[in-house]
This record gives C-alpha cells, structure tokens and sequence, in this order.
C-alpha cells in the first residue's frame, strides 16, 4: 500500500515538473502599481490596459503572454514586496512599478536580478540611474522642459515668455530648469521668471503684473492643475489675455470641480497620449476601454498598453522563449532596446530608448477647444 | 502706475490677512489663548457657503448667514469640549490641543470633502472698480473685504466697550478669577467669545475663498499663519493693530515680490516682523505691559 502510494506521488511529481517546465509556454509579464490607496487610479488604469493588450496580444496566436499583477499601494517597501512574490511566481518581465518612488525602489532589486523592466509611468529620472535594465515609457520629467521648449520654438508660438513655477517642487523645478536650457538653444524669449510655493499657491497678482509689464504673450506653467486655475482666473480678473502652456501636470484642469472652462480655452499642454486622436490605433484602444471599463482611458492607461506591445514586438524581434531564465532574457531583450529598436504607439511615433532607460519621443501637444482637448497640430 | 497696482495688490492680500487676524486677536485679546484652529474654523466656513451657495443655491446673502451658524455652533463646541476642560491647566497643553484641534479639522474635511480642489464662485456681487482708463483695477472682492474690516472693527469696539457683556469680557481678561468673585460667569463669557471669533471665521471663509477661489481641506492654514503674523506684527489683542498689521503685511509681501524676489518675498516679511519686534516688543500697536512677578 506504502508502495503504490509513493508511487503515485512519485508520478505525480514528475507530471507537475513537466508541466512547470515544458507545458507553459506563455512569458510570464509581472506587473506591479498601485490598486489600493491614494495613487489607486493611477495603478488601476495600468492594470485595465494591460489586461486589454495582453488579451490582444494572445488572440493574435504567435508570442503568449500570462499577465500576473501585485499591488504596492503607492508604498517603496510592499512593492519590494510585490517584487519578491512576482519573482517566486517566476516573472520573466516586469512592467511597472507605476509610480516614482516605489519604482527607484524596485529598480535596483530587478537589476541584480537581471529583469527587462519597463515602467509605464515612472517619470523620475531616479527610477533608471545605474541601472542597465530599467526603462521609462513616458516622459522623465527633465526631458517635458526639453521637449515643451521644442514645441514653442518648432511651431513659433510665442515672442515673450513668462515662466511662473513652483520652486518647492522637485518635479516643477527640475522641468523649469531644462526648458531653461533649452529655450537659451532654440533661441526663445523669456521675459520674465516668478516662482511660489506651496505656501503661497494662492495669490498670483504679483507674478501676472510682472509678466504683463514685461510684455509676455506665452505663460509656461510647469505646475499642477490647482495653481494654473488660480493664474488662469487671476489673469482674466485683471483683463490680460494671455496663452497657456502646460505640461502633465495640467492635465485634470477640466475636471476640477466648479472651474469654469472657458478660462482654459486654447491652453496647450503637453501630454503623451490624448484621447480623441484620430488614428485606428487610439479609436480602438479607446473604444475597447470604454466598453470594459466604462470610463476614457488616462495618459496611464496609454503608456501601460504601448509597454505591452513593446515588449510584445522586442520579444518577436529578439526571439525569446517561455524557457529563458529571466536574466538570460533580459540581458538579450536589454541589448536589442537599446540597439536600433525603434516602437510606435498610442504614446508617440518612433520612440527609441537611451542605456540610461530614458526614452526619446516627439512630445503630442493637445489645446484645449470647447472644453476638451484637441490633438493640436 | 505699476506701483499702485502692485500696491492695490498688496492691499487686497493684506484685507483678506486682516480679517482673519481681527479673529485671532479678539481671542487672544480676551480668552489668552492663541486659537490655532481658527485658519481650519475658516476652511469650514468657505466649505459651509461653498454648499450652501452651489448645491443648495441659497443667495449669497443666505449662504454667508448659514456659514455663520455653522462657524458659531462649531466654534462653541471645540470650545466646550477642547479647551474648556484644560481651563486650569498651563497655557502650553492649550496652545498643543490648539494645534490638535487644527489637524482634526483639517482630516475631518479631508475625509469627509477629500483632497480634491473645490472651484469657489465668488459670492461678491459688487463690480469691480477701473481707474485711469482701466488700467488699475480693484477687485469687487478688496473693497468689500476692507469694508467688512473696518465694519467689524467698529462693532468689535463698540461691543467690548459699550456692553454689559464687553464689559465682562474685559474683566475675565484682566483677572479671570477676581471676575468670578464679581458674579461674572467666566465659562459663558468665554464660550461667547469663541463664539463672535467663529462668526468672523465664517466671514474670513468666504471672503478669503471668495478672492482666492479654490477650496481645499488646508485653505485656511497658510493664511491662518500669515494673519496670526499680521495680529503679532499689530500687537496682539489690539483690534485696529490687527488691521494694521494685516494691510502692512500684504502691502510688504507683494512689494518685495514684485521689486526684490518672488523667492526671498517670506524671508523678507518676516524679517521686517523681527526688526519691528525688537525695537517694539508689543508690536505696533500692542499695549506695554508691565509683568507682575
């Protein structure tokens, strides 16, 4: 009876490793952002996309991927955390984490590790240093001062700049100081520089009376949405009309509660992915999205589904196999990113990613028309 | 020309820290006690008319009556069950439970209105005044705030040195227990107190958020800070040192601002309440007073 028990077990066993090692022929995609807390929207709406392109991804019949995602709760130690039980589940590669500081967290982890990592929306430039796996698909924030300053200059939106930033902000002012660079490049005006603070987000007459003196026609306004609705309505208070630009950090300025939106009609702001374009590719994604989710997918949303089908064409490209230990895979998938492997999305147009993670798109600007945003051209 | 903007500026900042710190010296002036909560008690009042004008659609005139009720019975109840307790106890537990008070407020609204910035509707109707073809404008807002200042300067003194309950205020102040030996009942003359300070919270609120329209759970702290500065800067307890101070405030802050640096525009202003502090230590308009040891 011992006997045949143990042989039972015994094939029981061996069935469970094959089917481990040889049945399973999906790449195993890790995802990490997120679900619950204070971020919980920003993690859910990788999750929902992903989800969308990996279930494209697998109808298509060639390359399978398993989608398998932890939540960290916007929390540097549960996504350490949540590295670790994806590791255990066998991740092969990880998209995420979503957010900056659970991801500076992560990176090194993954890097000892040797795991393809691409984050969707980690923007800190902090999250890919001395690291030689780790990408970002969105923007760092140094490179949205870069790329706005581009975009002014590019389509000759302004001759007099005034800049109004936050200079308690890391994220405001690292933006402020590249677009500094930059403009001193492209040759723009800036005719006048104010800053605040948290502290003194509320009264912005001083800084608009400045530039009006200056003679400004362009505001640039590397802040978040809360300050630019105080400048917008300030501004108009005082009869000053006057051009916006933004970057991410404006975008939510239309669903601020009880903001009037005319103020906000013809701002610019630069955003990688906007909804309403007209390509097949974002009416499908947005469509499919809105009959699964019941809501228009994010700029989050957006970059969460360009890192699926980048990882999707990378692994096609490569030829990588279900069967590579992670590290063997990421160091081919690693050096075929960073060598000539150019991916287009909902996010840009011939994106190629740098050895230092950070990836080179052309910025979308959308204005803002009738209370919407408008892919601007 | 561009002065006087930015001094009309400076002015319409300092109406708003004005009115705010004439609530922080009347408490102080009375009860001896530095309300840290009074700049939450605020943020209450500009989310009380914030609903009571847009999701009640009550007339403004309404909307700053229901804040006021509000603001009162609000500010009776931290009174009565905060600091009435501690009323034997050093001043320090006050001044800590004080600062309690402020944060319950503050993840009370975060809890109940969340973190999200609410957009106000200014509930001043007066039309904004254009001087020298339009080229300096004042506000609606500035010159209803400054003339609800002085208004309740006039009140404030006519109240506390013409009436049966000013009177009893004024004693509590000097000597609480010598006026409960007088028959003065010390707990009710104070609850009236924190009561007159909400009102003029609620006011504060909406003036405030009226002039500076986005609402959020810390509205009123910064504010509150700068206008406990202004009431300092003023001489604590003294009403028209209050107003002074405030004005004085807004007018240095946007000055520097505007010729100095946007960035040192704090540093300065506080600089210049140390030097006013040192040559006079009661403030500008503040009372010496000799310490009995």
């Amino acid at each position: 009876m011992k006997k045949a028990m143990s042989l039972v077990l015994a094939l029981v066993m061996v069935f469970a490793l094959c089917s481990t090692a040889f049945a399973d022929d999906a790449i195993k995609l890790g995802a990490i952002g997120p679900i619950t807390g204070g971020a919980a929207i920003y993690g859910q709406a990788v999750k929902n996309a992903a989800e969308i392109a990996v279930e494209e991804v697998n109808a298509l019949g060639g390359l399978q991927f398993e989608l398998k995602y932890e939540d960290d709760a916007h929390d540097a130690e549960q996504s350490v955390n949540a590295y670790g039980t994806l590791m255990d589940w066998g991740m092969q590669i990880l998209v995420g984490p979503v957010t900056s500081t659970p991801a500076a967290a992560v990176a090194p982890e993954a890097e000892a590790d040797g795991v393809f990592t691409l984050t969707p929306s980690a923007s800190s430039p902090s999250v890919c240093t001395n690291t030689t796996h780790v990408f970002q698909m969105c923007f760092a924030d140094p490179n949205q001062g870069i790329g706005s300053a581009d975009y002014i200059a590019d389509n000759k939106l302004s001759d007099a700049i005034a800049i109004i930033y936050n200079n308690g902000d890391a994220y405001s002012t690292g933006i402020y100081e590249k677009f500094v660079e930059e403009a001193a490049v492209k040759g723009l005006n800036i005719v006048y520089t104010g800053t605040f603070t948290d502290d003194s987000a509320t009264d912005f007459s001083t800084q608009i009376t400045a530039a009006q003196n200056a003679g400004a026609d362009l505001f640039y306004l590397p802040i978040y949405y809360t300050p630019i609705s105080l400048i917008m309505a300030q501004a108009a208070a005082m009869n000053y009309q006057v051009k916006y630009f933004g970057v991410d950090g404006m975008d939510g300025i239309l669903t601020l509660e009880g903001f009037d939106t005319a103020l906000a009609e013809g701002a610019y702001l630069l955003t990688p992915f906007s909804a309403d374009k007209d390509d097949e590719l974002t009416k499908n994604f947005v469509a499919k999205y809105e009959e699964k989710f019941g809501e228009v997918p994010t700029q989050f949303a957006a970059d969460a589904y360009d890192c699926v089908y980048a990882i999707y064409n990378l692994c096609t490209a490569t030829g990588v196999t279900a069967d590579m230990e992670c590290d063997e895979m990421g160091d081919t998938l690693t050096a075929a990113f960073t060598n000539g492997f150019t991916f287009s999305g909902l996010t840009g147009d011939n994106m190629t990613w740098a050895p230092t993670g950070e990836v080179s798109k052309d910025p979308m600007a959308v204005i803002i028309e009738n209370g919407a945003y408008v892919s601007a051209k | 020309m561009t002065f006087l903007i930015y001094l009309i500026n400076g002015i319409s900042l300092g109406s708003v820290y004005a009115i705010i710190a004439l609530g922080y010296t009347m408490v102080y002036g009375i009860a001896k006690m530095l309300n840290f909560a009074h700049g939450d008690i605020i943020m209450v009042g500009g989310y009380i008319s914030y609903f009571a004008a847009c999701s009640f659609g009550l007339p403004p005139i309404a909307a700053v009556f229901v804040a006021i009720i509000g603001c009162t019975v609000l500010g009776i109840l931290i009174e009565r069950l905060a600091y009435r307790p501690l009323r034997e106890a050093q001043s320090l537990a006050v001044l800590i439970t004080a600062i309690g008070v402020s944060y319950f407020l503050q993840n009370g609204a975060l809890q109940l209105w969340t973190s999200n910035p609410k957009v106000y509707n200014s509930l001043v109707t007066l039309q904004p005044v254009s001087l020298f073809n339009g080229q300096l404008v004042i506000s609606g807002e500035t010159i209803m705030t400054i003339a609800v200042c002085i208004v309740i300067m006039v009140v404030l003194t006519l109240l506390i040195k013409h009436t049966k309950l000013g009177k009893a205020m004024r004693a509590v102040s000097e000597d609480k227990g010598a006026a409960q030996l007088m028959g003065i009942n010390v707990n009710f003359t104070i609850s009236m107190t924190f009561a007159i300070g909400s009102a003029l919270a609620a006011v504060a609120g909406v003036l405030l958020c009226s002039a500076y329209p986005t609402l959020t759970p810390t509205t009123g702290s910064m504010p509150g800070i700068k206008a406990f500065t202004a009431a300092v800067f003023g001489g604590i307890g003294s009403i028209p040192g209050a107003f002074l101070g405030g004005i004085l405030l807004g007018i240095i802050e946007k000055l520097s601002q505007a010729y100095i640096s946007t960035q040192l525009s704090d540093a300065i202003v506080f600089a210049v309440l140390i030097i006013v502090l040192s040559v006079r230590p009661t403030g500008l308009l503040g009372k010496a007073q000799r310490e009995k040891v």
